[in-house]
Formats: structure tokens, C-alpha cells, sequence
């Protein structure tokens, strides 16, 4: 590997500015063990794109399954192999594509790939940081993440298959090989994954915190901090507090799979072979499990919504509407999300009193998102919308959370949930929150955040195109299925065949079906744009798209230490678009009050009684200028 | 070699992809080839008909590219021409919000009248009608905001889209309207609440009426069946220890527990009608779900568990077929937990029918105790008919009789 010595040359102009070491980028320090937190975003984002793709793949295998139950389809035998004998893909096959896909998109795709790749890029370039507080062990946060993806994918290439209990893994079935051909190798795959994953999250959480917390520049106090921040902020503090919980969890189980412990058994009989576990409860994994599992919806959806937020106010050329709303409902989602992951097992048997406690904090947890939503369309309302890509998938963001999130009332409500629990109801429902606005905010996030990452601009007619169809299809594919869930059609069914009432609902899998074949090709607008774009896409300006916060100050060749002199420093919050009396319709959060004495509102000085006299002073003398104008 | 000279030297990657894909699929053709020696199977057409498909998603793209390029030409055109850029891309996404949210609206609307006109009827149980009841509010007050939110957030975007000559309006925050958006959602969410924890409890808290006693029917899950046990003359479903099972004895109940004595097995659910009835549900090996969704019926069996749910079924079977016009109709016990493999193919027929109908059908049903089990138990063996092998049907039923009986006399 030798040295890319042209494009390493700025790097001398800055070193002296942070005091870095004088040393040559190789291909291997600079692409592969890079430690610069806009590389690092970028190996978050593609790993993430890949295993978005991989995942999508899976589930347009099960969902042929589920619309042409009868139907062979020889091609695939050619790629699966015993997996899929006949061209029809085995019961135990579809079960450990469900598995693996969920398991992908929650964590691999939504988690790692959203917070990973945003959370590291915004942040030092938001809060004026030259990189992240632990640069080292950020590098090590996305090895991690890749290996617990290579040993994830890994697993489709052992005999057994990979793991099939679900992505929630519930024990027994995960825990003794014998329940499924998953619970073999493929669970212990799983289960190490996991672990690796969590430890690079937890390197990521652990950094976040402290660069947003150390590392802000000169005036970026918290409450001048963009939503963006507050979003990432709060998810890693959620990350850091329950991906642990996991851990436990699934040491506990791996001990109960391989070393004969009994935290998760008891009582268990195969057939007539009884196991010598006795005392474990099953129910224990769940509450572990959902410990973290309850938070992790919001680690999912709490980056979107912070994205959603930037991207709206910057293209409605309007400030967020309720900035400080907006945070406390942020705080008071992650406080909340702590306590409700009960709502996942009302009906496990778990005493009813309990479920009775968690309806209570459930339906509590909709009033900030509740919150956030009219504070959206607060914002949009008499805007001036540039319907950018980014804009486009933050609205269609807002779309799937409303809808989404209402669902989430019926199934928040224990009595309600006795029938919809575990049905396709439930599928509807988180596939549009998470597999549908969290991903859209992630696409947004990608649009808007292109040029500063690659220094180049996406196709916007590509991006419309993309949106278009993926709104549309994403509402086809999902919407339908609620009224399955209402049906009493439950999840993880390999087929619709076996009972007469489903037989009705085969038609609406083929549209469905379809609907997602159509979304997913789609995606190829997306990807030709994205990898066409880093090479040859139009060059970007500095500030493309007139955004206050920091990260557009910094050059679009993107330095390592981010600013080629000192730090910028801030002096005001990051909403100021279209405010009366200044000359353009943004107002960089660089610019002091004393260059915008036009535009200056009495609340910007928060009681500073000097500043407020210097104004009032001002504004005594051009107010003559300022009527003539 | 620099990263800028590898990616420029695109023919060598792509070769190796190529390569790498070619290989692949060329061992999984082997393999294939090697499974397929008994049964050769033409592959010829069904690689075309892939290549057909891939070929015409190719063309599309092709389309695709060329009316993008015709819009850059038209664009430029405009451009060079000295005029406003050639499409207004705002108006156009603006507009489309307009179509999507009508055709959006005509699709629930269609969604809501179709298929809501498919969904469970109405609920088969006296707890259900609650539920029924909160379902009810529920979707019309969910309702109700996803359409309001959703046509403001449509028109909003087409009203404000981007004009030339506008600036937006300066409005970064008002507590008023934060807080009433705070407090309404709240109070309504109060009220759902509260709804929802009064009708729970009254699923889970039942107050046992000394007159009308529930009906205990035992029901234990394995990969992939329902094994029903029916209490018998006594009453009382007996006790029962995963460690007595054998494979005879694939409950492991426990005989030395008189209880169990006149225990009875059953191959369907059946159920009197407005009796209430308690289930007890256990589980063999994993955890499954005990999902009647008729009845609005759900709770988990767990293994080294036991749970309960109780409720009263207030339609008949008969009833239901007559109510949903469909001859067909029956009630059904579905697993709703993902089991293993043959998850999606685990049910058990359950009929409601009268009293009267009920207690025909129940003393016909065999007991569980039958003369191996006495042998393994050491308990007096049965005389005469049923001391022979008892493989015949009305041998079992016979023997049912007189234990019931039996039972009756105790």
C-alpha cells in the first residue's frame, strides 16, 4: 500500500493547529484503521447501506414465500441450495429470514448504520470539535460493528443455518438446539455477534457522550445546540444505559446453551426426553431482552427524528417550531422509554397488575411524541419549502411516524393488545415507525448530509424518483397488513395455507408482495445515485443548502481536524432562518449579534442587560434608516 | 497502488466481482447439479424467464436515464436561453403531495370498507364486547388525527411550497399552543387509559361467582400440537409432573392424585355456551401462544408456568355461521408465539355449542387413565371389557362410562 500523497497535503497546513502528529496517511490509515470521525461515519454508512440491502434481499425472499405459497420458484435453489429444494424455501429457511432480517435492520442497519454514521459525523462537525473525544476507540467501534456483521452473515454458510427464533431469540427455542435447526451454530453466531455489536455501540455511546458533553467550541452551550446533537446525545445515553442489560442477557443465555446453567429453563420436555434444567424462568430473557428492546425502538427513531427536525427547519427557511419543546420531549421520550418495556409482554403471563403499569407509562411516552409532531407541522406551516430529496424523505418521515405512532395507542393498551398481540397488526405497526420513518430519516440524513461527507451533491431527480416510489410502496406493503393483524393472522406464519380463514388474505400478500419488489428495486435509484455521486456527482458549495449550523462552515474538502484555523465560535441558536430585518433567510450560528444589529429580537440576549442596552441604543439611531427601508 | 488508481482501474474489479459471482454460482450449480442427478430438471427456461425480467428491469432503467437526460437537455436549454430553470420542481413535489394525499385518502377509505369488512367478527366472548367496545374508540379517535394530520401536512407542503417572491414567516415558538397540544393528547390519552385499565382488570380480575363456576379445561402446548384435558366428573383438573412423563403418558400427570382419575382427553375444544370457562395453560418444551382470536383470547403458555385466562363464550358455533353467513365458520385455536418450524400449522378445532350439547359430548370422551397407566401407578386394574387391550374405539368409550361412573359415585 503506498501513500495517496496528493490528497494527504492539507493535512500539513493543520497539524501544527491541533497538534497532531507529523505522519504520513497510508491507504490503510486513511480508509481502512482510519480514526478521522468523518471516515469513520462514512465505514458506518456503507456497511450500513450493504447490510440494508442484504436484509432487504431476505425479506423479499419470505415475502415471495408468503404470496405464492404453492408456487416454485427454481431460481432460487440455484442460490440457496438445500435451503430451498424444489425452487420453495424450507419452513425453517423462512424462519431464519425473518430472524436475520429483523436482526439486521434493527441493529446492524437502524442502530449502527443511523446513529453510527450520523452520530459520528455530526457531531464534532456540530459542536465544533476537531474529532471525537476517543478517536481511537471510535476506530474500534466500527471494527467491532464490522465483525459482528461478518460473523452475522457468517452464518448462512454453516449447515445448520442461521439463527430462527426470532430476532427476539426467545428461549427455550433459542436455547436448545433441538426446538430448530437455527438454535444450533447459527444461535451461537448470533449470540457472539451480538456481543461484539454492543461493544462497538457502547465505544460509540461512551464517545458521543463525552465529545458533546468536552467538546463543544467556544459559545456552543447546550441550549444552542442543533436538535441533530440533542437526538444523538440522548440516544447514547439510552445505548450506553441498556445495550449493557442485553449483554447480561445473552452471556446468560450462551451459559444455558453451553454450559448446562439453568437461567432461562425448566420444566422441559422433548417429546419424552425431559431436560435436567429446573428453576430458570423463560420470562426472565424477555424482561431482559425488552429492557433494552423497549429503549432500542427509540435509539432507532430518535436519530430520525432529530434529522427530520434539522431538515425541516432548514428547508422550511423557518426556525423549529418549539426548540425547546422539542428537547424536553426528547428528554422525556428517553426518561420514559425506560420504563415501559413491559407493553411488549402483557400477554406472557407476567402478573397482570404489571401489565396494568405498563399500559399507564405506554400511553404516557405518546404525549412528547405526540408533542414533536404538531411541532413539526408548526414548522412547515407558512414556510418556504425547498422540497430537496432530504425534505421530501423528512415529510414522508413525519407521514410514517403519525402513522405509525397511532397504531402504537391500540397496542400500548394491554387490553386491546390480548388479540393484535404478535399478529401482523404488530407488523404493521413497527415496520412503519422504525422500518419505515427511522429509515426515511435515515435517507434524508443521507441526501442532506452528501455534500458534506463526499463534497459533491446527490442527484436530486434520482432522489425524487426514489422517494416517490418508496413512499408510495412502503404505504402499499404495510397498510394492508393491519387489517390481517385485526383478522387474527399471527406473525412468523411460513404459510397461509393450512387455515381456511387465512386463505382470503393471499391476494392482499400478492399486492403486498409486489409493493415490496417494486420498493425494493427502487433502492437502485438510490444506490446508483449514492455510489455514482461520490465519483462523479456535481461538485458541492460550502454551504449548499443555506443551513445555520457549524459543519457548513467547515471546507467541503473535509480536513482532518475538520477547520483549517481556529475553531469557529458560536453566538447563537441554529434556527435563525428568515428572520426579519436580516438580509438573507439564514444566519449562521457564527455570526455575532453585533453583525445582525437589523435582525436582533429582543429575546436573543436571554436577559444580558449590556447586550439589551447596546441594542436599544442602536436601535435608537437607525430607526429613521429602518422606516425609510 | 493508490486508492484513486484501484478505483479507477474499474475493469479489474469488476472482473473480480464477476469472477467471484460466476464462481459462486457455479459451485451452488454443482451442488445443485450433483442433487438433481435423479430428477434432471431443464433449467434452460426458467434462467431465461430470470434474464427476461432482469433484462426488462434493465430497459426500464434505460428509459429511466434517458428521459432524466432529455430533462437536463430541456433544462439547459431554458438556461441558455436566459430563463428560469426549466422545471419548478417545488410546484411539482407540491402538487404531488395534493394527489398522494387524495388517492391516500380514496386508499383508506377503500383499505377501511374492504378490507375492515374482512377482519374477525364481533367478539365471540363477554370480556371481547369490552374490547370490541375499546377497539371501537380506539380506531375512531386514531382515526380521526391520522387524517387530520395527514391532510395538514399534505396541503401545508403544497401551500408553502417554495416561492421566489416569499419569505417564511419568523414563528419560533408559542407556549400557548405547546401547551395545548400538550395537554389535549394527554387528556385523551387519560381517558384511553383508563378505559384500558378498567376493562383489564376486569379480564384479569375476576371475581369468582360461587353459583356459576368456571369450567377448568387444562391445555398443554408442545412442537406443534394441543393436548386438551377435560377435568371429569370431579371438576378438578389434577396434578401433573414433567418428570412422570413417559410415552404413554405424555401429559406426566400424576395418578396417584385422585383428581386425575377421571381426567378426560379430548381432541377438540368444546365449550358450553355463556359458562365461563378457565383455562390452565402450560407448555411442554418452548414457549407458545394460546390465541383464540374470536374470543379475544390470548396468553402465552410458558414452559415451567402456569397460567391462566378465564373468560365466557356467549355465541354458539351454530350461531356465528348464521351471524357471519358463513356455513364454514368455526372458532379456532391458533399458536401465536413463534414455536419452530411447523409454527404456522398449530391449531386445534373449538366448537361452542348448548349445555345440553355440551354434556353429550363430554361423557363420551375418553379418560387418560388407562390400564398401562394403572400397571405404571400400581392402581387396581379395571374389570372385564376394558382389561383387554383397549384399541377400539367403543372399548374407550365404554371404559369412559364406567369411570365416569365410577367418578359419580365417589
Amino acid at each position: 500500500m503506498s501513500t495517496i500523497s496528493l490528497q494527504d497535503t492539507h493535512h500539513h497546513d493543520n497539524h501544527d493547529d491541533h497538534g497532531h502528529e507529523h505522519h504520513q496517511d497510508t491507504f490503510l490509515t486513511k480508509y481502512v484503521f482510519s480514526q478521522d470521525h468523518k471516515m469513520i461515519a462514512k465505514q458506518f454508512l456503507i456497511t450500513g447501506i450493504i447490510m440494508a440491502v442484504i436484509a432487504m434481499g431476505l425479506s423479499i425472499l419470505f415475502r415471495l414465500q408468503l404470496a405464492w405459497p404453492d408456487k416454485s420458484f427454481p431460481i432460487l435453489e440455484t442460490f440457496l441450495g438445500k435451503w430451498a429444494e424444489g425452487g420453495r424455501i424450507r419452513p425453517d429457511f423462512y424462519l431464519a429470514l425473518v430472524t436475520i432480517h429483523g436482526t439486521i435492520m434493527v441493529f446492524f442497519v437502524l442502530t449502527a448504520g443511523l446513529s453510527g454514521t450520523f452520530s459520528n459525523l455530526l457531531i464534532p462537525l456540530q459542536v465544533g470539535a476537531r474529532d471525537m473525544a476517543s478517536p481511537f476507540l471510535n476506530m474500534l467501534s466500527y471494527w467491532f460493528f464490522f465483525t459482528a456483521c461478518v460473523i452475522m452473515m457468517g452464518s448462512f454458510f454453516i449447515q445448520t443455518g442461521p439463527a430462527s427464533a426470532g430476532w427476539t431469540v426467545y428461549p427455550p427455542l433459542s436455547a436448545i438446539p433441538k426446538a430448530i435447526p437455527g438454535s444450533g451454530l447459527g444461535m451461537t453466531m448470533w449470540l457472539i455477534s451480538m456481543v461484539l455489536f454492543v461493544a462497538s455501540s457502547l465505544m460509540g455511546g461512551i464517545n458521543y457522550v463525552s465529545t458533546i458533553l468536552n467538546m463543544r467550541t467556544k459559545g456552543m452551550d447546550l441550549w444552542k445546540m442543533p436538535l441533530t446533537i440533542w437526538a444523538f446525545f440522548l440516544t447514547a445515553i439510552l445505548g450506553i444505559l441498556s445495550f449493557p442489560v442485553l449483554v447480561a442477557g445473552v452471556v446468560l443465555l450462551v451459559f444455558d446453551r453451553s454450559f448446562g446453567t439453568s437461567f432461562y429453563l425448566s420444566d422441559i420436555v422433548f417429546g419424552t426426553q425431559i431436560l435436567p434444567n429446573e428453576g430458570g424462568s423463560p420470562i426472565l430473557w424477555q424482561h431482559l431482552f425488552w429492557f433494552l428492546g423497549h429503549p432500542e425502538v427509540y435509539i432507532v427513531i430518535m436519530p430520525a427524528m432529530g434529522i427530520s427536525s434539522e431538515i425541516i427547519s432548514v428547508n422550511s427557511r423557518k426556525p423549529i417550531f418549539g426548540y425547546h419543546a422539542m428537547i424536553y420531549s426528547l428528554i422525556g421520550i428517553t426518561v420514559l422509554s425506560f420504563i415501559v418495556w413491559g407493553h411488549h409482554m402483557f400477554v406472557t403471563g407476567m402478573n397482570p397488575l404489571l401489565g396494568g403499569v405498563f399500559m399507564i407509562t405506554t400511553l404516557i411516552i405518546a404525549v412528547p411524541s405526540a408533542v414533536k409532531t404538531f411541532n413539526w407541522l408548526a414548522t412547515l406551516w407558512r414556510g418556504n419549502i425547498r422540497f430537496t430529496p432530504a425534505m421530501l424523505f423528512a415529510i414522508g418521515m413525519v407521514s410514517f411516524f403519525i402513522s405509525g405512532g397511532l397504531t402504537g395507542i391500540w397496542l400500548g393498551n394491554a387490553a386491546l393488545d390480548i388479540n393484535l398481540h404478535d399478529t401482523y397488526f404488530v407488523v404493521a405497526h413497527f415496520h412503519l415507525v422504525m422500518g419505515s420513518a427511522a429509515i426515511f430519516g435515515m435517507l434524508a440524513g443521507v441526501y442532506h448530509w452528501f455534500p458534506r461527507m463526499f463534497g459533491r451533491l446527490m442527484d436530486k431527480k434520482l432522489g425524487y424518483l426514489h422517494f416517490w416510489i418508496t413512499f408510495t410502496c412502503a404505504y402499499l406493503v404495510f397498510f394492508p397488513l393491519h387489517f390481517l393483524g385485526l383478522d387474527g393472522v399471527p406473525r412468523r406464519y411460513y404459510a397461509f395455507t393450512e387455515f381456511a380463514f387465512m386463505e382470503k388474505w393471499l391476494t392482499v400478500n400478492v399486492l403486498v408482495t409486489w409493493s415490496a419488489i417494486i420498493a425494493g428495486l427502487a433502492q437502485v435509484a438510490f444506490l446508483f445515485n449514492f455510489f455514482y455521486s461520490i465519483f462523479k456527482g456535481k461538485k458541492s458549495s460550502q454551504n449548499p443548502w443555506g443551513a445555520n449550523t457549524l459543519e457548513w462552515t467547515a471546507p467541503v474538502e473535509r480536513l482532518h481536524g475538520n477547520w483549517p484555523g481556529e475553531i469557529p465560535t458560536v453566538y447563537r441558536w441554529p434556527y435563525d432562518y428568515s428572520k426579519p430585518g436580516a438580509e438573507e433567510d439564514f444566519i449562521p450560528q457564527t455570526v455575532p449579534f453585533s453583525q445582525t444589529m437589523s435582525s436582533n429580537l429582543p429575546h436573543d440576549f436571554e436577559g444580558n442587560t449590556e447586550a439589551e442596552k447596546i441594542q436599544a441604543e442602536w436601535e435608537l439611531n437607525n430607526k429613521p434608516a429602518k422606516d425609510t427601508e | 497502488m493508490s486508492l484513486k488508481k484501484l478505483i479507477s482501474n474499474k475493469t479489474m474489479a469488476a472482473l473480480a466481482v464477476i469472477f467471484t459471482a460466476f464462481a459462486s454460482t457455479n459451485a451452488f450449480a454443482q451442488e445443485a447439479a450433483a442433487a438433481a442427478t435423479a430428477k434432471p430438471v431443464d433449467m434452460g427456461p426458467i434462467y431465461k424467464s430470470t434474464l427476461f425480467y432482469v433484462l426488462l428491469f434493465l430497459l426500464l432503467c434505460l428509459f429511466i436515464a434517458i428521459v432524466g437526460k432529455a430533462m437536463k437537455v430541456y433544462e439547459l436549454t431554458r438556461e441558455s436561453e436566459g430563463k428560469s430553470e426549466g422545471i419548478n420542481w417545488d410546484l411539482v413535489n407540491g402538487v404531488i403531495f395534493v394527489v398522494f394525499l387524495l388517492v391516500g385518502l380514496y386508499g383508506v377509505y377503500w383499505e377501511y370498507t374492504v378490507h375492515g369488512n374482512m377482519i374477525l367478527p364481533e367478539a365471540a366472548s363477554e370480556h371481547g364486547k369490552k374490547i370490541d367496545e375499546m377497539f371501537n374508540i380506539t380506531l375512531i379517535l386514531t382515526t380521526i388525527v391520522f387524517i387530520a394530520t395527514h391532510i395538514v401536512l399534505f396541503t401545508f407542503a403544497y401551500i408553502y411550497r417554495h416561492q421566489k417572491d416569499k419569505k417564511a414567516y419568523y414563528y419560533p415558538h408559542n407556549n400557548v399552543l405547546e401547551r395545548v397540544w400538550t395537554v389535549i393528547p394527554a387528556f385523551v390519552l387519560t381517558i384511553l387509559v383508563l378505559m384500558g385499565f378498567i376493562t383489564w382488570r376486569s379480564i384479569f380480575y375476576k371475581i369468582e361467582d360461587p353459583k356459576n363456576k368456571p369450567l377448568s379445561i387444562e391445555v398443554t402446548s408442545s412442537q406443534f400440537q394441543w393436548d386438551v384435558r377435560y377435568p371429569g366428573a370431579d371438576g378438578i383438573v389434577g396434578l401433573k409432573n414433567y418428570k412422570l412423563i413417559t410415552s404413554i403418558n405424555n401429559l406426566g400427570i400424576d395418578f396417584n392424585d385422585k383428581n386425575n382419575l377421571d381426567d378426560q382427553v379430548a381432541d377438540e375444544i368444546v365449550l358450553p355456551v355463556n359458562k365461563p370457562v378457565r383455562f390452565i395453560l402450560t407448555s411442554k418444551d418452548v414457549i407458545h401462544s394460546f390465541y383464540m382470536p374470536h374470543f379475544r383470547v390470548q396468553l402465552n403458555t410458558v414452559p415451567g408456568m402456569t397460567s391462566y385466562f378465564e373468560f365466557t363464550p356467549t355465541i354458539t358455533t351454530a350461531e356465528m355461521k348464521a351471524k357471519t353467513n358463513d356455513p364454514n365458520f368455526n372458532y379456532l385455536l391458533l399458536c401465536a408465539k413463534i414455536c419452530g418450524t411447523n409454527h404456522y400449522n398449530m391449531q386445534k378445532p373449538v366448537r361452542v355449542v348448548s349445555q345440553k350439547e355440551y354434556e353429550e359430548w363430554v361423557v363420551k370422551q375418553a379418560t387418560y387413565l388407562t390400564n398401562d397407566l394403572r400397571k405404571t401407578f400400581k392402581l387396581p386394574l379395571l374389570a372385564d371389557p376394558a382389561e383387554k387391550p383397549a384399541a377400539a374405539d367403543s372399548t374407550a368409550k365404554d371404559t369412559t362410562a364406567k369411570t365416569n361412573q365410577l367418578a359419580l359415585k365417589k
